[in-house]
């Protein structure tokens, strides 16, 4: 018998963390204690991208979705909503500065603007069933690429579609598809990079976790496409959930005779392989990562050859990312025409970003190319907590660059899809490869990390290219060297003994590293540091002129010390700080104003931290 | 060394060469770091250089030459989580540990590492112990942390 109702919980890393599965395993109680279990379906789903208000759930038909669940709310919930019938209203999401809960998912705002193609089953689906994938048409697409379509077909019309890469430089899709195909030597690989490297994105876990199937049959039409009989799943060392899922489901393919031999009867043979990252940030390059699944060192080595002619074991290879297989299936269910409507002129279809940083709503979302910043991060993220002032916003993680919401009143040119040219924000500047790259940042693989005004630009360049500095491989002395001289001249300056010639070194150094080095690690590290210098050079200036973070981010440049009416009024001289202090720099006594001796305060910044009450001042 | 366990790693992985890092991935898995005689059992077996089965356990993050402790703490410092002040975080567990970033304490009990992003930025800032996963982290939470797999090695001591 059918069920009346599907309770589909969400079990992605992030609400398992905040015990989804303890909320489940009490509604599922719950439900056989009411005798509800013939009518009540409970499920357990992939991320659906708000992990912030987690641990969450979706009442379906009806899309009720229920935020920040313990297992204490669920007899209430079970009692209202399946015997009373009438929604818990105290369990729902509130926007901030909304008057009332909102009951339904799709009116959410966070949900609202979104479109899902690639994450198209997230939520819906419990990832480890392929039952569950099959009945929302999954493999329908395999079916029509196989019995309905010549491998020059599926090419011709992945190329129609304009899908490019997700997973960084925005290469046409069907154009790499269609060199390997003709590209000669036996047999063809197709590889799934999952090495997510960006510190700051995270779809490729999600669609793994969320549908794991989604991107097997992407590289199953890819595998007609271009001839390869075998695939491999390169897959994070971070991701264990993601790693399960995905081989779960490898298994339940090969039950199913989609993997294997003479899959569905038209001689197509094909399976796949899982290998593991082994944390290095490099190997996320296409022939770092090729390298390391042969068991090598992940070092990148100069192209061309490119792994479409010389890639796994020698043999060519069609490496794209986890997106751009995801974004397969629905491409060839719905034809290129359906997709390259989505998009602007030269960016087709959707694109998945984590928005994260100092903006309310803070997670994944799907939103067609040529969504606005401004929609981004105020219809969908809410805009800035704390009536901050939005200051900028990083894309394309450490490769990219910052964009400054101080050009926002300088509008720029952009040309509409039909060629018309017009003057528009910064804000408003509709996000595809292009225009992200005129502006001197870039996609990336979707990192959108918001700034406000409390985020300190040097000390953002900082963090980027200490992370490329760490991660890079070595092979190349322009980036082994170059990054580890612009980071000691960064770390001066964050730490007040900075020059002007430092900054202009900055400049310099940055331009040799960009045009020498061998592979896109190099090339694109010392991107955040020249556009943060473009754009807020003042703020460098600041550092170094008047040893000041106008931030108040960068420790060493700062001073403490505690507001005592604010301690003693609200916060009755509490004393967390100075417990919490680890120089014991701290002295007061309860409802006695607190204070630092600034000749012990080692400026680590805790005290700001701990204190509840905002008492501590940063100068 | 249990000469049965790691035969069956490198059984598991077809015994070829080409799966060096993943049998590495296994006995990291297994001790927690690569003991010495294991990487010569390996070398001998599969017919690889020393040097080499080093050079893949010094470039890759996931392995270590020194055991890593029973419950490694992870402190993620990638973007979103940087700029929610993760340092601190970080510092707050080296200072109640009393070791540094990439240390064990001396009872073997934690061992600390930094990681770039651990995909759930929407929690940032974010600690994992071992598979459990901590989000929204503050200075004053970790004590709680630590004490919790404390804790459990007290009661697994007097057991
Ligand atoms: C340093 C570096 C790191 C990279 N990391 C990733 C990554 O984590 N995931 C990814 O899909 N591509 C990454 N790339 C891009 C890949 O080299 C390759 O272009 C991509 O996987 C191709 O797939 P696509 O065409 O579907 O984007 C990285 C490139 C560089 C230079
Ligand atoms: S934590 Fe804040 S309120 Fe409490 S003693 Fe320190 S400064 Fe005062
Ligand atoms: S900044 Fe650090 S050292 Fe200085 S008073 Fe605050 S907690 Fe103590
Ligand atoms: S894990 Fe539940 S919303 Fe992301
Ligand atoms: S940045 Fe810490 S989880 Fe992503």
């Amino acid at each position: 018998m059918p069920y009346r109702v599907h309770c589909m919980v969400c079990a992605g890393t992030g609400c398992v963390s905040n015990r989804s599965l303890d909320v489940r395993e009490a509604l599922e109680r719950e439900i056989r204690k009411r005798g509800l279990q013939e009518e009540i379906q409970v499920v357990t789903t992939g991320c659906n991208g708000f992990c912030a208000v987690g641990p969450l759930m979706v009442v379906q038909p009806d899309g009720i979705f229920y935020q920040q669940l313990t297992p204490k709310d669920i007899p209430y919930l079970v009692e209202e909503h399946f015997i009373k019938g009438r929604p818990a209203q105290k369990l729902m999401y509130t926007p901030p500065e909304a008057p009332s809960p909102i009951p339904r998912m799709s009116d959410i705002p966070f949900f609202k603007h979104q479109r899902l193609i690639a994450l198209r089953n997230r939520g819906l689906i419990d990832p480890e069933k392929i039952e569950d994938y099959i009945a929302r048409d999954g493999y329908q697409a395999l079916v029509k690429a196989l019995t309905r379509m010549t491998p020059e077909q599926i090419i011709e019309e992945i190329t129609r579609s304009g899908l490019r890469g997700r997973g960084g430089a925005g290469f046409p899709t069907g154009v790499k598809w269609r060199k390997v195909r003709e590209a000669s030597g036996e047999p063809k690989y197709i590889i799934c990079n999952g090495d997510e490297g960006d510190p700051g994105a995270f779809m490729d876990r999600s669609i793994f976790e969320s549908d794991p199937h989604s991107v097997i049959e992407g590289m199953l039409i890819g595998a007609r496409a271009i001839g390869a009989r075998h695939g491999v799943v390169y897959i994070r060392n971070e991701y264990p959930l993601a790693l399960e899922r995905i081989q779960i489901a490898i298994q339940q393919a090969r039950e199913y005779g989609l993997l294997g031999e003479n899959i569905l009867d038209s001689g197509l043979d094909f399976d796949i392989s899982v290998t593991r990252g082994a944390g290095a940030f490099v190997c996320g390059e296409e022939t770092a990562l090729i390298a390391s699944v042969e068991g090598r060192l992940g070092d990148p080595r100069a192209r061309p050859p490119y792994p479409s002619e010389y890639g796994l074991w020698g043999k060519p290879t069609c490496i794209n990312n986890v997106e751009t297989w995801a974004n397969v299936p629905p491409i060839i269910m719905h034809g290129a025409d359906w997709y390259s409507q989505i998009g602007t002129e030269r960016s087709k279809g959707t694109k998945v970003f984590s928005l994260v940083g100092k903006v309310r709503n803070t997670g994944l979302v799907e939103v067609p190319m040529g969504i606005t910043l401004r929609e981004l991060i105020y219809d969908i993220g809410g805009g800035i907590p704390g009536d901050k002032k939005f200051k900028a916003v990083q894309t394309g993680g450490p490769s990219g660059g910052c964009i400054p919401a101080g050009m926002m009143d300088q509008p720029i040119e952009y040309v509409a899809p039909d060629g018309k040219r017009e003057a528009r924000d910064y804000l408003d500047l509709p996000i595809d490869y292009e225009s992200l790259t005129d502006v001197g940042s870039m996609m990336g693989s979707g990192g959108l990390v918001v700034m406000d005004e409390d985020t300190c630009m040097v000390d953002v360049a900082r963090y980027f290219l200490a992370f490329t500095q760490d991660e890079s491989c070595g092979a190349c002395t322009p980036c082994r060297e170059g990054t580890k001289l612009m980071l000691d001249i960064l770390n001066r300056i964050v730490e007040g003994h900075g020059t002007m010639d430092d900054l202009r070194a900055l400049e310099e150094i940055g331009w040799v590293v960009k045009q020498t080095s061998l592979c896109g690690l190099g090339k694109t590290a010392p991107n955040p540091v020249l556009t943060t210098i473009k754009y807020f050079r003042d703020e460098y200036v600041a550092h170094i002129e008047a040893h000041k973070c106008p931030a108040r981010v960068c420790r060493e440049l700062n001073t403490y010390r505690i507001d005592p009416v604010i301690c003693v009024e609200r916060g009755h001289g509490c004393g967390v700080c100075r417990r919490e202090c680890p120089e014991k720099a701290i002295f007061g006594e309860k409802n006695q104003p607190h204070r630092i001796d600034p000749a012990l305060c080692k400026k680590c910044g805790v005290c700001v931290d701990v204190c509840h009450f905002n008492a501590v001042i940063v100068e | 060394m249990e000469l049965a366990t790691i035969e069956g790693i490198i059984r598991q992985h077809g015994a070829q060469k080409s799966g060096l890092i993943a049998m590495l991935q296994d006995i990291q898995h297994e001790y927690t770091y690569l003991p010495e005689d294991v990487l010569r059992h390996l070398s001998r077996t599969l017919n690889v250089p020393l040097s080499r089965a080093y050079s893949l356990a010094t470039f890759y993050r996931a392995f270590s030459l020194k055991p890593k402790g029973r419950h490694p703490i992870s402190v993620c410092l990638g973007t979103a989580c940087h700029v929610k002040g993760a340092v601190k975080i970080l510092e707050k567990f080296e200072r109640e540990l009393g070791i540094k970033t990439g240390q064990t304490t001396p009872d073997l009990n934690f061992g600390l590492e930094q990681v770039r992003c651990l995909g759930c930025c929407g929690l940032a800032p974010v600690v994992t112990v071992g598979q459990d996963l901590y989000g929204k982290v503050t200075v004053t939470k970790v004590d709680q942390i630590i004490k919790r797999y404390r804790k459990q090695e007290t009661a697994h001591a007097k057991t």
